[in-house]
């Protein structure tokens, strides 16, 4: 069966006068790298000029504060129990008085973990999310020596008070249109809450 | 007395510069030839080490000098130091008989000789110069005390050895066409004026010396005596650091001093084309003229590199015994042909028949 028409026969013959010069092959070898002077660089000079992702890619997870700079995450385990790689472990605990400015709620993760080895960044957590708290962003997850650094605590995930980071690229207009539609299950969460209000 | 120191420094100022000419060249021929690699791979070369990379060179030199040195404890050590040093020095000697331009003029109206010695015997000195290379291979190899570097040392001088015979009969033919002299000043004025480049006379001779050329510096489709996939490394395997940075950095040298030798006696060396040469003549000093022509010898001496590199960046490398066949069984054949066609052409010339 012939798959390509690109298959030669391989035979044992006599080479050719022609092909005994060796010159012309050479010759005809060097015009062939030589035409690859003149083509297109195949390098994307990486530290400088960064490769385009997609408009909804999913990278490095983040936690969100609210607009008073309170950690929206109230430690419901939606997000854990979504996940299909078991990547996110969190503890839970009660807010006291006078930290209201920390949490948003009574109650919050006082650890969260995520374990970036096992991720597989399918971006479940962020859909199971009620609180829209962690979102997937298009940040890279960096290399590390040891596997333990690997493990990302709160230190690492929650956004810090005067460095947000912008989590509107991968709400597309597709995004907020599919989170209005009540019928689905997880929409359900919404209901009753603003779909604009969409800015963290 | 004064006539003496002032020639002393001429010639000493004529040695450092054309020493100091070779280890840039060589160093720069080592960058040129990873961003032409690239350039032919579709990709960049070195570009993070200075602007495109141009401090690449300062990088890799000051790499083999951090490294550590080792001397085997079984190897001769005289000789193992010698091996690298006599390799980088006879590498540098070819450097004294090219003639890299017109003469100079000086205010007290003496000529300044852009060439260190004019040797009447300057081909006899080089072939003899480049001999002298193959002991340092061989004495490298032999001092390892290891027998892959013992191997390939081997190997290295008998390839050196058997391409010395066809480059020497294409000499010798290039030598009788050209006029009979052996100074290769000689053989560079008489391309000049007037007259054509010896490639003209000598295609087959030319094709021959450049396949030698390419087998005497170790470069692709010749780079047996590397090796590295066969012979662990070759000769080198027991070096490291800069004694090992020494053997690759002759071959580099060897590259520039080869591509120097063909351009000068095969291309006219300093000498350039007539339409050329009638745009500048007459109209620019003598000084400015004698300098034209140094950049159309160094453009020349490019060209050639280049081609070192672009050989080796598309073909394969043989097999031994692939090497040996060409070696002994067409080039030199090839060539006694090209000395007994050239011979009988020049007799027809002189009119002896």
């Amino acid at each position: 069966m012939q798959l390509t028409n690109r298959s030669r026969d391989v035979s044992n013959k006599e080479q050719s006068f022609m092909e005994k010069l060796y010159l012309p092959g050479l010759l005809k070898g060097m015009a062939i790298t030589g035409s690859h002077l003149f083509k297109k660089r195949a390098t994307i000079d990486y530290p400088d000029k960064k490769r385009d992702i997609a408009a909804v890619y999913r990278g490095l997870h983040v936690l969100k504060r609210d607009e008073n700079g309170a950690e929206r995450c109230t430690a419901c385990g939606m997000c854990a129990v979504a996940c299909p790689a078991e990547a996110i472990t969190m503890e839970s605990a009660e807010r006291k008085k006078g930290e209201e400015g920390l949490y948003r709620e009574e109650k919050y993760a006082k650890i969260y973990e995520i374990n970036m080895l096992r991720c597989i960044f399918c971006g479940l957590c962020e859909e199971a999310c009620p609180k829209e708290a962690i979102f997937l962003t298009d940040r890279l997850v960096p290399t590390e020596f040891e596997r333990e650094d690997f493990i990302y605590g709160k230190d690492k995930l929650v956004e810090k008070i005067d460095k947000r980071i912008d989590v509107s690229a991968r709400q597309t207009p597709e995004v907020l249109e599919f989170k209005k539609i009540k019928g689905l299950k997880h929409n359900e969460l919404f209901e009753g809450k603003k779909i604009s209000d969409k800015k963290h | 007395m004064l006539i003496i120191w002032s020639f002393i420094i001429y010639k000493a100022i004529m040695c450092v510069a054309v020493f100091a000419v070779a280890l840039g060249i060589a160093a720069y021929s080592t960058w040129w030839e990873r961003k032409f690699a690239g350039l032919l791979q579709d990709r960049y070369g070195p570009k993070r080490a200075g602007p495109f990379g141009l401090l690449q060179p300062l990088a890799d030199g000051g790499k083999l000098f951090f490294k550590e040195e080792i001397i085997p404890n079984v190897s001769n050590k005289f000789l193992f130091i010698l091996g690298p040093s006599l390799v980088m020095i006879t590498a540098l000697m070819t450097g004294a008989v090219i003639p890299w331009g017109r003469p100079l003029h000086l205010d007290n109206g003496d000529l300044f000789h852009l060439q260190i010695t004019d040797l009447n015997i300057g081909f006899l000195y080089l072939l003899g110069v480049v001999s002298v290379g193959v002991y340092g291979i061989m004495i490298g190899g032999w001092a390892s005390n290891n027998k892959y570097a013992l191997l390939g040392a081997i190997r290295a001088s008998s390839q050196m050895i058997s391409y010395e015979v066809a480059m020497g009969l294409a000499v010798v033919a290039l030598i009788i066409s050209s006029g009979g002299s052996l100074s290769l000043n000689d053989i560079v004025t008489a391309q000049g004026d007037g007259g054509v480049a010896n490639v003209c006379w000598q295609p087959l001779g030319f094709i021959i010396f450049f396949v030698c050329a390419l087998a005497e510096t170790n470069r692709a489709p010749f780079d047996l005596p590397e090796c590295e996939a066969e012979l662990v490394g070759g000769y080198h395997t027991e070096y490291s650091s800069m004694k090992l940075g020494l053997f690759l950095f002759a071959e580099y040298i060897n590259m520039f001093i080869s591509s120097a030798i063909m351009a000068a006696v095969y291309f006219g060396g300093y000498n350039m084309p007539e339409w050329f040469e009638n745009l500048y003549r007459g109209s620019v000093s003598l000084d400015t003229f004698a300098l034209i022509g140094m950049v159309c010898f160094v453009a020349k001496i490019f060209i050639f590199i280049s081609v070192f590199m672009w050989i080796r960046w598309t073909i394969p490398r043989f097999r031994y015994d692939q090497l040996m066949n060409l070696g002994w069984k067409v080039l030199i054949p090839l060539s006694l042909l090209n000395l007994g066609i050239t011979a009988l052409v020049q007799a027809w010339r002189n009119g002896l028949f």
